[in-house]
C-alpha cells in the first residue's frame, strides 16, 4: 500500500502504521421491529413500544419481518456486496436486563449480506477502497434508566427489538482521517438508499473500531476494541489517542492486551472496559424458532433495480454530463438532501446545458455559504430550488449581473418572493442600452481626461474606468458592455 | 350424574347434541371428579367458576345450532399452555404466580371450537422429567396400581397431570406436549391415547418453551378416536409461528375404521434392546399380529442410528433450554429473589426458582455450547440427528407406511424409585420415543395390554411425515383389538 493515501506516526523509535477496522450498527428504518410487530418510533413513553415477543415472555415467537430483510439487501447492494439468498439466525446468548430473552438473535456464521466495498474520498482528492466483510442482522437491546431511583435501575425496552445491520469492514483502514471518511461515506450511502436515518446524536449509528499499530507493511499487531462511539469527530480522536497509547506501550518493550476500551470525549483517551479474559463466551447456534432466512434472485434483482442513484455514481454523472468539476461534484454528492436540491434546481433551469455548472457554484458558494453561517441545513434553507434556478436563469440570460443576484440572491433570503418579480420590481434589471452605456462612459471619460490620458501605458487603469461606470449605473450596466465601450473610445 | 364422566368424547358430543345431557351437567360431573381425584395431585389450578360460564356458553351455542365441533366438552390443560387470565407456571416456582395475558394458539382454537376449561394439569417442571416428580407442586399419582399393591406410581411424564386426569375421568381430553416421549410416555403408562404429532403440524405460539426444535403439542385422551377429534382442533398453521407449517388440517376423526390392508409396517431391529423385558417382547409380537389380521404387511426394518439418538437428544435439547430458559431472570415477571446487584439478583432468583432437574439440563446446555465444546457435541448431535432422519427416510422410500414399536421400555414405576442416584436411569424411559423427535415425525403411543403386575403397556406407531390419518387407522386397529382399560378406583 502506498503511504501517500494515509498517515503513519512518529514514534521515538521509527514510524508506525495503524490498522483500522470497524463495526457499524446502523439502526434499520423500517415501521416495525426485526421480529415483533411493536413501533420502531423512536422517544415515547418508556415501555410505550412493547410487545410481548420483546419482553420475552412465556412462549412468545419471533417472526422476521420482511421489511427488515429488504433494507439489509437493499444496503448490500449499495456496498456492492454479495447477497446470500441463505443466511442463518443465530442466539448470541448473554445476561443483561437489556436483552429480555437472555440472548440477541443475531447472524453468525452465515450472514444476511458478504463481502462487498466502500470508496472514500480524501482531501486532496485521493480515494481509497475500504472492503465490507460483511453485514447482518439483528436485535437492538433496550435501554437501562439508572436516574429514575436511588437503589434500582429501571429498563425501557422501546428500543428493545429494532433492527439493526451491523455492517462491519475489512481492516483495510490506515489513520484517522480514512476512518472519519469511511464513516462519512458509508452513513450517506444508508441516507441515500433510506435505510438507516445516520442520526448518531440519536444513536442510530454506532461504531465499534478495532485499532492495532505495526511497523509499515509489518505483521499485524494485537488490536483494541473501542466500543459504541456516537460522533465522527470522537472517532477520529479516539482512534489517534488509542494509537499514541498502543505505540508508548511497544515502544517502553511492553506488549498489547486485547481489550474492550471505552472513549471519554471529556479527558480524550481511552480506557479499560473489560480484557479478553473477561470477554464473554456468547455461546452462539442457530435459533431453532427460525428457519433459515431464504428468498430467490428474483427478489434481489426486483430490489436493485429500484434502488437509488447512489453517490458514486450520481458524482460521476454530474463530472460527465454537466462539466462539473470532481470536488464540486463531491460536495454536491455528499449528501443527499444537497444533491437533491442541486438537481431539483437543475429541473427548474430554462437552460440547463448552459447554466448547469453556474447553478453548482452557486448551490457550493451562495447557498452552502450562507447556510454555513448560520448553522443551518440544506432542510432548512430559506431559499429554495424553484428560487435559486430563477436566479441563475436571470444571470445567464443577461437579465441581471452576478453582482446584483447575489443582492437578489440576499433579498431573497431575507424576504422570499418571485425573483424575476422582484427583479421588475425593484428595478434591478442590468442596462444593455449601448447608448444608455455610452452617455455614461462618455461623461466619465470627459470628466478625467488625465486618467484617459494615461491608459494607454497602463492599460491596468481601465478597470478603474469599468468601476467608475459601473458605479455610476448602479451596478445595472451590462460589464462586458461598459469594457468593449471603454476599450473603443479610449483607443486601447 | 358420575357415569357421564365414563364415556368417551365422541359419545359426549352425541349426547350433547342429541340434548341427553348438557355440558353444563357433564362439565359438573368433571369438576365433582376432579374434587374427588385431588389426591392424585393431577390438577394444579381448578377453574370451576370459568368452567361453569363456558358451559352455559356451549349451551346456549349449542341451543343456536352453532356448535363447535368440540362445544361442551371439557378438557384439561396441561400448564405448559399459557391460558389468559389463569395462572400459568410450567409447574416451576420461577413462574410463581404468572398470569398470562394471552392464549396459546392450541387453546385458542380448542375454545374456538367450543371446548370448556376445567383447569390447569400438572407436569414435570418446564416438561423436564418422565415421571412428573420434577413438578414444583409435587408427583401426580397414577390412577393405575400394581396389583395387590398400595403403592402409589408415577403416570409418566413430563405430561403426567394430563395423563393421569384422563385416565382417572376427570377431564374428557386433555393437552400435552411432546419434546422426546412426553406425550407417548405417560399414555402408555396410564393406558390413554397420546399422539405427538409431526413438528410443524400445531403452533407453539403460547407454549412455555422446553426445547424450540423438539417441542410438539399433542393431545391425550380416552380412545384413538378421541385423540383424532381433539387433534384436528389443535392442529394448523399460525403465522406467529414460522416454524408451523401451512397445510390443510385433515378431518382425522374420518381415518378411523379406514381399511389398513395392504400397508407395509416396519419392525425396526434396533429397538430389540438387550435384556428388554419379555412381556414387552410379547406386546409387540401380539400388536403385528393383529396388525397383520387386519391386512397389513409386516417387515423387519433397520434404523441403524437409533442407539446415538438419546445421547444426541440429551445433547440438543438441554442445548436449547439453556437459552430458552434464560428469560426467566427475576427482571420481568415470576418470582425475584433480590440481591445486592444484578447478577445477585439473577443468581438468588434462578437458584431459588429451578429445580435441580432444571438446573442440572441448564448447566449440561451451556457446557455443550461453550467456546471449544460447540463442535464436539452440538454439531455433532445435529449430526447425528440428520441421520437418524435420514434412517427413518430411507424406510419410508421403501415402502413402509408405519413402523411400529414398544412405546415404553417398562410399565410405570414407583415414585422416587427411578434416578435418584443417576438420571441416566431416568432418561432411559425415552429411548423409544426420543427417535421421533429428533426426526421430527408423528408418533402414536395406543393402549394394548398389561405386564404381569396389572399395569398397562402401550405401543408406539411412527408415521410418515403429515400422515397423522395413517396412525389414526392403524390405532384404532390396535385399540379394537386390544380392548380399552380402566384402573379400579381407589382415590
Amino acid at each position: 500500500m502506498s503511504t501517500a493515501t494515509h498517515k503513519l506516526l512518529k514514534g521515538a523509535t521509527g514510524d508506525w502504521e495503524m490498522v483500522i477496522g470497524m463495526e457499524i450498527h446502523a439502526q434499520v428504518i423500517s415501521n416495525s421491529k426485526l421480529f415483533s410487530g411493536a413501533s420502531t418510533t423512536f422517544g415515547g413513553e418508556p415501555n410505550s413500544h412493547v410487545s410481548l415477543v420483546d419482553a420475552a415472555m412465556p412462549g412468545m415467537l419471533p417472526v422476521i419481518n420482511e421489511e427488515c430483510v429488504r433494507q439489509a439487501v437493499r444496503t448490500g447492494l449499495g456496498l456492492n456486496a454479495k447477497i446470500n439468498l441463505r443466511s442463518v439466525f443465530d442466539r448470541k446468548n448473554y445476561f443483561y436486563p437489556d436483552s429480555p430473552q437472555g440472548y440477541q438473535i443475531s447472524q453468525y456464521k452465515s450472514p444476511v449480506v458478504g463481502e462487498g466495498e466502500v470508496l472514500i474520498e480524501l482531501d486532496g482528492g485521493r480515494s481509497v477502497t475500504i472492503g465490507i466483510e460483511r453485514l447482518h442482522l439483528e436485535q437492538d437491546a433496550g435501554k437501562l434508566l439508572h436516574d429514575q431511583s436511588p437503589s434500582m435501575s429501571f429498563v425501557d425496552l422501546n428500543r428493545c427489538g429494532v433492527a439493526l445491520m451491523e455492517i462491519v469492514s475489512k481492516p483495510d483502514i490506515r489513520d484517522a482521517e480514512q476512518a472519519k471518511a469511511y464513516v462519512t461515506k458509508l452513513r450517506s450511502i444508508l441516507r441515500y438508499l433510506g435505510t438507516c436515518d445516520g442520526d448518531m446524536e440519536k444513536g442510530s449509528l454506532r461504531a465499534d473500531v478495532n485499532v492495532s499499530v505495526r511497523r509499515p507493511g509489518g505483521p499485524l499487531g494485537t488490536r483494541c476494541e473501542i466500543k459504541n462511539m456516537n460522533s465522527i469527530n470522537f472517532i477520529g480522536q479516539a482512534i489517534e489517542y488509542e494509537a499514541r497509547r498502543q505505540i508508548e506501550i511497544l515502544e517502553d518493550g511492553g506488549a498489547i492486551e486485547q481489550e474492550t476500551r471505552l472513549y471519554d470525549p471529556n479527558k480524550g483517551e481511552t480506557r479499560s472496559m473489560r480484557s479478553k479474559e473477561e470477554a464473554h463466551d456468547y455461546r452462539y447456534f442457530p435459533d431453532p424458532d427460525l428457519l433459515p432466512l431464504e428468498f430467490s434472485q428474483e427478489f434481489v434483482d426486483d430490489l436493485k433495480a429500484k434502488l437509488p442513484e447512489l453517490p458514486d455514481k450520481k458524482k460521476m454523472r454530474f463530472v460527465a454530463d454537466f462539466g462539473l468539476s470532481a470536488y464540486d461534484a463531491s460536495v454536491l454528492v455528499a449528501e443527499r438532501e444537497s444533491a437533491v436540491f442541486y438537481e431539483t434546481v437543475l429541473d427548474k433551469l430554462a437552460n440547463r446545458a448552459r447554466d448547469a455548472k453556474m447553478a453548482a457554484n452557486w448551490v457550493i458558494n451562495e447557498l452552502f455559504g450562507r447556510l454555513n453561517k448560520e448553522g443551518r441545513d440544506i432542510t432548512g434553507s430559506p431559499v429554495n430550488a424553484e428560487q435559486l434556478a430563477a436566479i441563475i436563469d436571470l444571470i445567464g440570460e443577461g437579465t441581471i449581473s452576478g453582482k446584483i443576484a447575489k443582492d437578489l440572491f440576499e433579498i431573497v433570503w431575507q424576504e422570499g418572493g418571485d425573483p424575476r418579480a422582484l427583479v421588475e420590481s425593484r428595478g434591478m434589471k442590468q442596462v444593455t442600452d449601448l447608448s444608455a452605456i455610452e452617455k455614461v462612459v462618455d461623461d466619465i471619460i470627459a470628466a478625467n481626461p488625465d486618467k484617459a490620458a494615461q491608459v494607454k501605458d497602463k492599460p491596468q487603469s481601465l478597470g478603474w474606468f469599468v468601476g467608475q461606470v459601473m458605479k455610476a449605473s448602479g451596478g445595472k450596466a451590462n460589464p462586458q458592455s461598459v469594457n468593449d465601450l471603454l476599450k473603443s473610445k479610449l483607443g486601447v | 350424574m358420575t357415569d357421564l364422566t365414563s364415556l368417551t368424547l365422541a359419545a359426549a358430543r352425541k349426547g350433547l347434541a342429541d340434548k341427553t345431557f348438557t355440558s353444563l351437567e357433564l362439565t359438573d360431573a368433571h369438576l365433582s371428579a376432579i374434587e374427588a381425584a385431588r389426591v392424585l395431585n393431577a390438577f394444579v389450578m381448578e377453574t370451576p367458576d370459568q368452567a361453569r360460564s363456558m358451559a352455559r356458553e356451549a349451551d346456549a351455542r349449542i341451543a343456536r345450532g352453532d356448535a363447535g365441533p368440540l362445544a361442551g366438552i371439557p378438557l384439561g390443560i396441561k400448564d405448559l399452555f399459557a391460558t389468559k387470565g389463569v395462572r400459568t407456571t410450567a409447574c416451576s416456582k420461577i413462574l410463581d404466580n404468572f398470569v398470562p395475558t394471552y392464549e396459546s394458539t392450541v387453546t385458542s382454537q380448542l375454545w374456538r371450537d367450543g371446548a370448556v376449561l376445567l383447569g390447569k394439569l400438572n407436569n414435570d417442571e418446564f416438561a423436564m422429567g418422565s415421571s412428573n416428580e420434577t413438578s414444583c407442586f409435587g408427583p401426580v399419582g397414577n390412577p393405575w396400581r400394581r396389583d395387590g399393591s398400595n403403592a402409589t406410581l408415577v403416570p409418566g411424564g413430563s405430561s403426567g397431570g394430563s395423563a393421569s386426569a384422563v385416565a382417572a375421568l376427570l377431564c374428557m381430553g386433555a393437552t400435552a406436549t411432546d419434546t422426546g416421549g412426553s406425550i407417548r410416555q405417560p399414555a402408555a403408562f396410564t393406558a390413554t391415547v397420546g399422539i405427538k404429532p409431526t413438528y410443524g403440524r400445531c403452533s407453539r405460539w403460547g407454549i412455555v418453551a422446553f426445547a424450540s426444535s423438539l417441542d410438539q403439542a399433542g393431545p391425550i385422551a380416552r380412545s384413538v378416536r378421541d385423540a383424532a377429534m381433539l387433534l384436528r382442533s389443535m392442529a394448523g398453521h399460525d403465522p406467529k409461528d414460522t416454524t408451523s407449517v401451512d397445510i390443510p388440517v385433515p378431518d382425522y376423526e374420518a381415518a378411523i375404521g379406514k381399511s389398513v390392508k395392504g400397508m407395509k409396517i416396519g419392525i425396526p431391529r434396533e429397538y430389540r434392546l438387550d435384556g428388554m423385558p419379555a412381556e414387552i417382547e410379547k406386546l409387540w409380537s401380539a400388536g403385528a399380529d393383529w396388525l397383520r389380521s387386519a391386512g397389513a404387511e409386516l417387515v423387519e426394518v433397520s434404523l441403524p442410528h437409533t442407539k446415538y439418538a438419546l445421547p444426541a437428544y440429551y445433547i440438543v435439547a438441554p442445548a436449547e433450554a439453556s437459552s430458552n430458559l434464560a428469560r426467566y431472570d427475576g427482571v420481568r415477571y415470576g418470582l425475584r429473589e433480590q440481591g445486592r446487584n444484578i447478577i445477585e439478583l439473577y443468581e438468588n432468583t434462578r437458584a431459588e426458582g429451578f429445580g435441580a432437574e432444571v438446573k442440572r439440563r441448564v448447566m449440561i446446555g451451556t457446557y455443550v455450547l461453550s467456546a471449544g465444546y460447540y463442535d464436539a457435541y452440538y454439531l455433532r448431535a445435529q449430526k447425528v440427528r440428520t441421520l437418524i432422519k435420514k434412517d427413518f427416510e430411507d424406510c419410508f422410500t421403501k415402502g413402509v407406511d408405519a413402523i411400529l414399536t414398544p412405546a415404553t421400555p417398562s410399565a410405570a414405576f414407583g415414585i422416587g424409585e427411578k434416578g435418584g442416584a443417576d438420571p441416566v436411569e431416568m432418561y432411559l424411559n425415552d429411548i423409544f420415543t426420543v427417535t421421533v423427535n429428533m426426526a421430527g415425525l408423528p408418533g402414536i403411543a395406543v393402549p394394548a395390554g398389561k405386564d404381569a403386575q396389572g399395569l398397562p403397556l402401550g405401543l408406539q406407531l411412527i408415521g410418515r411425515p403429515f400422515d397423522e390419518e395413517t396412525l389414526f387407522s392403524l390405532g384404532e386397529v390396535i385399540e379394537q383389538a386390544a380392548g380399552r382399560f380402566r384402573p379400579a378406583r381407589w382415590w
